[in-house]
């Protein structure tokens, strides 16, 4: 897989949550024309890995009232959209703490190893694992 | 020592400690992680940062490279070679670069970045800059044709 997406509230403010606390390279970010803008960006440790931050328009995907449907479920923290793994989830766990990324589970241990959940700035959840 | 970090209060604290049993190690090599991330631009002895987390050099060697799978050292030196590619981005000067990033000769950090980056530090500014012109000339080269139509980008 080369390309997932993330549906986020604000490509502005995903850049910055992405970016500059998630640790995450920028890959493409092509403006195309007014308040539009296609941005993905990679885990550092994937470069060929591009997460597209989508805004969410009301246009063929989201048509009429869906738009503002779909706002609501991602703010409500409704999608869970992937599993992240590092090699040591505590320094991981305490180093995002210390930036001001919220946990809605903290390091716990599970059979494989160990899972926190972290939320990024949209409600979207995400699983960050060690397996071990 | 537990309660250094949570005050004793914490039972989600406790509950790292049970599960992490050299939990109050971490916050100190997290700490120094971050020192690196926010310092790599001036001389940071290694040494000196062992000293500070009160480690032995050798224990604090050992303990930063089983989290980072690097030590201290060889960490430092990705953070200002990541660096360094985003200054070049920026369009500074490669000597620019080199100094605003720590590094102390011209021809170690040229030589390092070869050997890393496999690519010298101008060809990677010159690729980059072709790229996005690319990217400003077509942007819809760089967008999978599923997302551009819905998107209605496709015209």
């Amino acid at each position: 897989m080369n390309h997932v997406s993330v549906f986020v509230l604000n490509q502005d403010s995903a850049y910055e949550f992405y970016v500059n606390k998630l640790g995450f390279k920028v890959h493409t970010d092509a403006p195309m024309g007014p308040g539009m803008r296609w941005i993905t960006v990679c885990p550092p440790e994937q470069p060929d890995l591009e997460i597209s931050l989508m805004s969410i328009d009301e246009g063929m995907m989201f048509k009429g009232e869906a738009a503002k449907q779909m706002r609501d479920l991602v703010a409500k923290g409704t999608f869970g959209f992937g599993v992240f793994e590092c090699n040591d989830l505590m320094a991981t766990y305490e180093e995002m703490k210390s930036k001001g990324i919220v946990f809605k589970k903290p390091p716990t241990k599970e059979f494989y190893g160990y899972e926190a959940l972290f939320v990024d700035d949209s409600g979207n959840w995400f699983s960050l694992g060690q397996r071990k | 020592m537990n309660g250094k970090w949570d005050g004793g209060k914490s039972t989600v604290m406790k509950k790292y400690t049970e599960e992490y049993p050299k939990f109050y190690l971490y916050k100190r090599i997290v700490q120094t992680k971050l020192f690196i991330d926010s310092h790599y631009s001036s001389k940071i002895d290694l040494n000196d940062i062992a000293d500070e987390a009160l480690f032995s050099k050798f224990h604090f060697i050992r303990l930063f490279k089983s989290i980072y799978a690097k030590t201290p050292h060889q960490y430092l030196t990705k953070v200002r070679l990541d660096k360094a590619q985003e200054l070049l981005q920026q369009n500074l000067s490669v000597t620019d670069v080199c100094f605003e990033v720590g590094f102390e000769s011209l021809s170690s950090f040229t030589g390092l970045f070869k050997r890393m980056i496999k690519t010298s530090p101008s060809v990677y500014q010159k690729q980059f800059q072709e790229r996005q012109r690319k990217i400003k000339e077509a942007p819809l080269q760089f967008v999978p044709n599923c997302w551009a139509e819905n998107k209605g980008w496709k015209k």
